[in-house]
């Protein structure tokens, strides 16, 4: 088969521990982010750039953010969608307040906010562990929530009690507002997310990325190797956060382009919490899965009906995507209850001692 | 491989605990543990226990079950907080003391109950153990290349050493929860010895090992303590391997020390045969 590692031999302990020992793995990567960089934009359309392109990048950096903390660190949490709040009303705030300074800076200064309320909301999690501390999140999901309502200036005194994000531009052409064209937003989305994801794939293959882990499968032990717990804890607060809330940005300023306090609300929260899940937590490509099966499965269920030529009222689509998607959910998670990452390595496996069962 | 031990330098020459902290000299007390009391609510686990630690040697901790024995090793490496008594670790006494305190002193564990980072592989965990000697903070890390591969690649050295001498380079990238009981056991003492302690605290090493298991486990401890100069505290039920490989053993019952001295002392014991065999009323 094509995917086989045999005959690539490690000389140096650089080449071993690359993130990508393998050179079948690297071409892969090449190959995918040249289609997501080159032919996605040339190629891709409106409809598939804005409605599908990029909504999936934005879960998809969430879901890495929420995942770093759950996933690697293992601390469940609950106040994703307020974290994504904080990013995009600081966003919001500092792009109002200085509109000369360029829109992308702020999404990713933005990120430090929700970082610093991260690290506020994690401190509890040195005395409460699993699903105590995701009620202890739940507060801060509540409690940020309440803000974005109950604050006029966060959204600058609005009527509509909405954040609507102005026209800013990038090298001249608009990036946000009515003429910004889609195959733009998607590409600073796509720069974004892939650079917080590379970010996160070094992060996670280094000494931090083992502090968390040693913490998450067994903190007594961790502790006596000389990790001191809260720091590390803060840290993975910390870093989720900056991912949720520049996810949080991204999503009101180049997807929804305004958005209201209900967007951030508890069920956004749970719906990236199950990406995370589904797409295996530990896992940094299993957030683009899980994002990509949650948000994506749906879409491709909706324009099935039509594709096959059957006319279906769109209720009755609606109602047969929630008892697909479901489904799939529950076959997935029996199948494989480590996530679709967990699938993709057993594949994997399979394919690299192909034909031989082992 | 030219067989050769070099003291101070490690088994043949190894990068492996090269710098090493003689403050205290062969034989001196490396730790001592004063009047130590131990209780949780109205339990005494520890009541009134003093011993020492002498560098270099391999001192068994013994007793019946429940007499404390791992409550002990808890106190010393900082998880509990006695109520009384002192504890000096290299001179310096302490009250009280956070276990990662106690790492950065240089006293490292194993676990009775095997305690590894069961999603990590073989090679992170024992790379975890290397966390305190590893520098480059946060913003050297979000750039894995540069400064903070060239330190990963430093200590990957450091621990493929202990992988060679542990006899587990097979097993280097399967994930630890995978790996059978005995291997987990050597992949632990890995991970302790990857922190290049001064003090070895092994929590029941050998527990439920078959006799060829034990006779490894038996050689890498002797190997560690020889070849590297670390020094060894160990609990143990096995009579055999108590007496074979320590210098000194203690013996505790009911949180009180009822013997201490060498094994061939403590074995005639009367106090010890009653702890054991019972005495009749």
């Amino acid at each position: 088969m094509l995917y086989r590692e045999t005959g690539q031999f490690k000389t140096s302990y650089k080449a071993d521990m690359a993130v990508f020992p393998i050179r079948q793995d690297r071409i892969g990567l090449a190959i995918i982010l040249l289609l997501a960089f080159v032919a996605m934009p040339l190629f891709g359309g409106g409809f598939l750039l804005s409605a599908v392109m990029i909504p999936l990048l934005v879960f998809a950096l969430a879901a890495l953010g929420l995942n770093l903390l759950t996933g690697y660190t293992g601390q469940l949490s609950l106040g994703t969608a307020g974290f994504m709040g904080v990013g995009a009303y600081a966003c919001y705030k500092l792009t109002t307040f200085f509109p000369e300074v360029n829109l992308i800076v702020w999404i990713l200064a933005s990120g430090f906010f929700s970082a610093a309320v991260g690290v506020v909301f994690g401190l509890p999690s040195l005395r409460i562990k699993g699903f105590y501390l995701a009620v202890a999140t739940l507060a801060a999901q509540f409690f940020l929530q309440w803000c974005f309502i109950r604050i006029p200036w966060l959204y600058n005194n609005n009527v509509s009690g909405a954040i609507e994000a102005p026209v800013r531009t990038l090298f001249g052409m608009p990036i946000t507002g009515p003429h910004a064209t889609p195959e733009l937003r998607y590409l600073v989305v796509l720069s974004i997310v892939a650079l917080l994801t590379w970010i996160a794939s070094n992060l996670v293959h280094g000494r931090i990325g083992r502090s968390w882990m040693a913490v998450r499968d067994m903190d007594i032990a961790a502790e006596l190797m000389g990790i001191r717990l809260l720091p590390t804890k803060l840290l993975a607060f910390a870093v989720s956060s900056f991912y949720c809330g520049v996810a949080g940005a991204l999503m009101v300023f180049l997807w929804y382009g305004s958005a209201e306090p209900e967007v951030f609300s508890i069920s956004q929260s749970f719906l990236i919490l199950f990406m995370v899940i589904i797409g295996g937590l530990g896992s940094l490509i299993g957030s683009f899965l899980g994002a990509a099966l949650i948000y994506g499965l749906p879409i491709v269920l909706k324009s099935l009906f039509p594709m096959l030529g059957l006319s279906v009222g769109a209720a009755t689509v609606e109602h047969i995507t929630f008892m697909v998607v479901g489904a799939m959910i529950i076959g997935f998670l029996i199948v494989e209850p480590h996530g679709l990452a967990s699938i993709w390595r057993t594949i994997k496996q399979k394919l690299r001692v192909w034909p031989f069962p082992y | 491989m030219n067989g050769q031990t070099m003291s101070g330098q490690g088994m043949n020459g190894l990068a492996l605990f090269s710098r090493r902290d003689d403050s205290v000299a062969k034989g001196e007390p490396l730790l001592t543990v004063e009047n130590v009391s131990l209780r949780f609510g109205g339990v005494k686990a520890i009541s009134d226990v003093s011993f020492d630690i002498r560098k270099g040697e391999v001192r068994a901790i013994i007793g019946p079950n429940g007499a404390g024995k791992t409550s002990m090793l808890n106190v010393i490496n900082g998880f509990y907080h006695p109520q009384e008594g002192r504890i000096s670790f290299r001179g310096q006494t302490r009250r009280r003391m956070r276990p990662s305190h106690a790492a950065a002193q240089g006293i490292s564990r194993t676990f009775q109950n095997v305690a590894l980072f069961k999603g990590m592989s073989t090679l992170d965990n024992i790379m975890a153990g290397r966390t305190l000697h590893m520098k480059r903070g946060f913003f050297w890390q979000l750039w894995r290349h540069g400064p903070a591969l060239d330190e990963e690649i430093r200590h990957r050295r450091v621990v493929e050493e202990i992988i060679d001498f542990l006899e587990i380079e097979a097993v280097r990238k399967t994930p630890v929860g995978k790996l059978p009981y005995g291997l987990q056991k050597r992949v632990e003492l890995g991970r302790a010895l990857a922190m290049e302690p001064d003090l070895l605290l092994l929590d029941e090493p050998m527990a439920g090992m078959n006799l060829e298991e034990k006779e490894d486990m038996c050689r890498f401890i002797l190997d560690v303590n020889n070849a590297f100069g670390v020094t060894i505290a160990l609990i143990e039920h096995d009579m055999g391997v108590v007496m074979d490989l320590s210098d000194r053993v203690v013996v505790l019952e009911y949180g009180r020390k009822i013997a201490d001295g060498a094994p061939d002392e403590v074995k005639a014991s009367q106090a010890v045969i009653d702890a054991y065999l019972g005495v009749a009323h």
